[in-house]
C-alpha cells in the first residue's frame, strides 16, 4: 500500500486554513474565534493523544490492555447518553440503563464480528478490535440517547394519556406501548438513514479514510458494508434493550407512572 | 334442593362482597393531610372544599395513583394486597379532565352499554366519532361512560359534571344515583354546588387544610 505520510508542515497548512476562518470570524463579529481555535487545538492534542495511546497498544496485544480500554470506552459513552438527556433518570439508573444496552448490544456484535467474520488472530487485535468497537459505540450511543430522550419526553407530554389508561385498570405496559413503539423507531432512524445514503449521497467518512491511505476502492466498500451492517444491528438491537429498560424504570411495582424518578 | 342451596349460596357470597365497604385509613402525602372515612356500597359521600386543599390528589391516592401513606381497604382486603390493575378496576377514578389517547370513542370503549349510552343522551354511531371533535362536556360525559364500562365497585368523582350544560348535569347525576343504588356501588363525589350537593349527598365533607369535616345537612 502507497501511504503518503504527512508531515507537520502539511498539518500546519490546514490549519492555516481554520485561523483564516477564526480571522473571518472575528471581523464578522460571528462570536465564534475562540470557540473555533479551541476546538481546533481540542482535536489536534485529542487525537494525537489517542494515535499515541493506539500505537503503544498495537504493539503490545494484550487481553488485558484491550480489556481496560473497551471497559474505558463503554463508561465514556454511558455518561455521553447521560448528558444528552433533557430530563435524564434521576440517580445511578440513567447511566446504568444506557451503558448496560450499549454492553450488551456492542460487545455482542464486536465480538462475533472479531472471532467469526474477521477473523483475526488473536480476535482481540488492537488494530481491528478498537476501531470496531470504537465505531460501534459511537453510533449506538447516538441511537440508544435519541430512544431515551424520546421515551423521556413523550412520557412527561402525555402524562394524562398514560394516567387514563392507568385509571382504567390497564396494566402499565399497555399504557406505554404506543410510546415505547415510537421511541424505538426514532433511536433506528439515523442508521436506517445512513445505509439508505451510503455512497449516493455520502461518502462514508471510514471508507474515505481507508481510500485516501491506499487500499484499494472494492475492499473499502466491503468494509464499509460490514461495518455499516453491525452499528445498524448495535443500535437496534441496543436502542430496544435501552428503551425497555427505561420504560420500566417509568412505573413502580404498583404501576403508578413516576416522573419523579427523572430530573425536571 | 341442591339447586337452592346453590342459589342461596350465590346470593350470599354476591351479598357479602356486595357489603364490602371502602375504608381510607389515613390516606395522605406530603401535599394532603391524612383522612380518614369510609363509603358503603350505595351511599353517596360527597367532598367540597377550596382549591388546593388537595381534593384531586386525595382521589389519586385512593386510586393508587401517586405514592401515599396509610391504607385503602375494600372490606378486609388491602390495597396492596390487590394487584394495581384490578384495585383500579373496582375503584375507578373519573379524573376532572378527561384524556384520550386513541382516534375514536369506540377505541377507547370497546364495549358500549346501549342503556348508559342512552341514559347520557348518545346514539350507538358516537363510537366512529374522532376524538378531536368532541365538545368538552361531551368528553366529559363519554369518560363517564368508558369508566362504567369497568362496573366498579366505587366511584372516585373528580367534579363529573363541571364542564355540563344543566341537562347533561341531570343525566349525568340520574346515571350515577341510579348506578350507586341499583349495583350497589359507592361514590366519592368530589362537588362545589350546593344545589347539587343537596341533591346527591347522603354524607358531605369538607376538606380543609386541617383535615376531613363532616358537614352537617
Amino acid at each position: 500500500m502507497n501511504i503518503i505520510t504527512l508531515s507537520a508542515f502539511d498539518l500546519s497548512l490546514a490549519a492555516l486554513l481554520v485561523v483564516l476562518l477564526a480571522i473571518l470570524g472575528l471581523i464578522l463579529q460571528l462570536g465564534v474565534t475562540r470557540q473555533l481555535l479551541v476546538a481546533g487545538l481540542r482535536t489536534t492534542v485529542q487525537l494525537l493523544l489517542i494515535g499515541f495511546i493506539l500505537k503503544t497498544l498495537f504493539e503490545n496485544t494484550n487481553l488485558w490492555y484491550m480489556a481496560a480500554i473497551a471497559g474505558l470506552m463503554l463508561l465514556l459513552a454511558g455518561r455521553e447518553v447521560m448528558a444528552r438527556q433533557t430530563h435524564p433518570y434521576k440517580g445511578t439508573w440513567g447511566f446504568a440503563m444506557g451503558t448496560t444496552a450499549m454492553f450488551m448490544s456492542t460487545f455482542t456484535v464486536t465480538l462475533i464480528a472479531l472471532t467469526v467474520i474477521i477473523n483475526t488472530d488473536p480476535w482481540y487485535t488492537p488494530q481491528y478490535a478498537i476501531p470496531l468497537l470504537g465505531m460501534m459505540l459511537g453510533n449506538t450511543m447516538t441511537g440508544i440517547a435519541l430512544g431515551l430522550e424520546r421515551l423521556t419526553q413523550a412520557a412527561r407530554e402525555k402524562r394524562n394519556q398514560i394516567e387514563a389508561q392507568l385509571m382504567l385498570g390497564h396494566s402499565s405496559t399497555q399504557a406505554i406501548t404506543a410510546i415505547r413503539r415510537e421511541s424505538m423507531r426514532y433511536g433506528m432512524i439515523p442508521i436506517i438513514n445512513s445505509m439508505a445514503a451510503a455512497g449516493i449521497v455520502s461518502l462514508p467518512g471510514m471508507m474515505t479514510g481507508q481510500i485516501l491511505s491506499g487500499t484499494p476502492p472494492l475492499e473499502a466498500v466491503k468494509y464499509q458494508i460490514l461495518i455499516m451492517f453491525l452499528i445498524a444491528a448495535g443500535t437496534g438491537f441496543g436502542t430496544v434493550v435501552a428503551v425497555l429498560l427505561g420504560s420500566r424504570r417509568l412505573f413502580d411495582h404498583r404501576q403508578r407512572l413516576r416522573l419523579d424518578r427523572l430530573r425536571s | 334442593m341442591s339447586s337452592a342451596y346453590a342459589h342461596r349460596l350465590d346470593t350470599e357470597s354476591v351479598l357479602n362482597h356486595a357489603m364490602d365497604c371502602l375504608h381510607i385509613e389515613d390516606v395522605g402525602n406530603d401535599l394532603i393531610e391524612p383522612v380518614r372515612f369510609e363509603v358503603s356500597p350505595g351511599e353517596c359521600v360527597v367532598i367540597s372544599g377550596a382549591s388546593g386543599t388537595g381534593k384531586s390528589l386525595l382521589l389519586r391516592a385512593i386510586a393508587d395513583l401517586d405514592l401515599h401513606s396509610g391504607h385503602a381497604r375494600l372490606g378486609s382486603e388491602a390495597c396492596e394486597a390487590i394487584p394495581a390493575q384490578q384495585w383500579r378496576k373496582r375503584v375507578g377514578l373519573l379524573a376532572a379532565e378527561s384524556a384520550w389517547w386513541a382516534e375514536t370513542v369506540s377505541e377507547h370503549i370497546p364495549e358500549m352499554d346501549e342503556h348508559y349510552l342512552d341514559a347520557l343522551g348518545f346514539k350507538l354511531e358516537v363510537g366512529d366519532w374522532a376524538v378531536a371533535r368532541l365538545s368538552t362536556g361531551e368528553k366529559q360525559r363519554l369518560a363517564l361512560l368508558r369508566l362504567l364500562a369497568n362496573q366498579p365497585e366505587f366511584l372516585l368523582l373528580d367534579e363529573p359534571t363541571a364542564n355540563l350544560d344543566p341537562d347533561s348535569v341531570s343525566r349525568v347525576e340520574d346515571l350515577l344515583l341510579t348506578y350507586c343504588r341499583k349495583k350497589p356501588a359507592g361514590l366519592i363525589w368530589v362537588s362545589h354546588d350546593p344545589g347539587q350537593i343537596k341533591r346527591i349527598a347522603d354524607r358531605h365533607f369538607s376538606l380543609t387544610q386541617a383535615g376531613l369535616v363532616e358537614v352537617d345537612q
